[in-house]
């Protein structure tokens, strides 16, 4: 019932990899790590999912705020991997399109 | 009178029980036959009904607790999540809840306010009291034999 964090710090490419739960008690863990990242100028942060296997509304919200920033900084927000029940809550919420969501590497190494 | 087994469970309003209470929800789905989707839905209802009994019990003060109910019926598990934080205004929050359409601009973009949606996405029927404290009410039905997974479960609820 955590969330592990691991950032990869490339310069302009940053990548996240996540493992575990995102709720309302690991929500404000991730947007701590999560916001500094993409609140710099035209950096493009990658967000691999791949080992999140539960994930609620406040999840959604921390993406939304990255993605706001984003728009103010010029930098790119890209979300990798999703477990089908994760993809499901951006379907349902309508935010599939408007966030960008990488369908194609899915369990990809 | 309909005969049905009753958990419940007190909780601290606080974020760190959120998961604690998804846990149980997830072994009582499990016990009544729910299918893996189905209680992957409670789960996340569950969740989004505590964070924001979590919330609002914060709000008013700290140290409240989040009583959690669970009604095991024959067709169905009804459960209620209630705190005793300050009501709210539910017909603004019904207004403000939706899914995204396509057009809107990310300035628009909301960062809370999904959780009731979701809950009335995921689960069958949905009811909030808000007398005093809130109480949200919410209930799935087993589908036994049911053999068509892709039943959109979301369109019958909305």
């Amino acid at each position: 019932m955590d969330l592990n964090i691991e950032v990869n710090d490339q310069g302009l490419s940053q990548s996240i990899k996540l493992a575990g739960e995102i709720d309302a008690y690991t929500a404000p863990k991730l947007k701590e790590a999560l916001l500094p990242l993409v609140k710099k100028e035209n950096v493009t942060v990658v967000v691999d999912l791949e080992h999140v296997n539960y994930m609620d509304s406040t999840g959604l919200g921390v993406f939304i705020s990255a993605l706001k920033a984003t728009k103010e900084y010029d930098s790119e927000l890209r979300l990798v991997s999703l477990q089908d029940r994760v993809r499901r809550l951006f379907e349902i919420t309508g935010l599939e399109n408007i966030i960008n969501i990488d369908s194609t590497v899915r369990g990809g190494k | 009178m309909e005969s049905f087994d009753f958990i419940e469970m007190k909780v601290p309003a606080k974020p760190e029980y959120v998961g604690v209470v998804r846990l149980s929800t997830s072994g009582i789905a499990n016990r009544m036959g729910f299918s893996y989707e189905e209680i992957e839905d409670l789960k996340v209802a569950i969740s989004e009904a505590m964070s924001n009994a979590t919330t609002h019990a914060y709000e008013d003060k700290e140290g409240g607790e989040v009583t959690v109910g669970f009604g095991l019926y024959e067709d169905r598990l009804e459960v209620m999540v209630a705190d005793r934080g300050e009501s709210f205004d539910l017909k603004r929050i019904k207004s403000e809840i939706g899914p995204y359409k396509n057009n809107q601009s990310v300035e628009d973009l909301r960062e809370g306010g999904f959780g009731l949606f979701l809950i009335e996405a995921l689960m069958d029927k949905v009811e909030i009291k808000n007398d005093y404290g809130v109480i949200v009410l919410m209930t799935k039905y087993l589908r036994e034999n049911e053999v068509d997974i892709n039943d959109d479960q979301i369109s019958t609820t909305l």
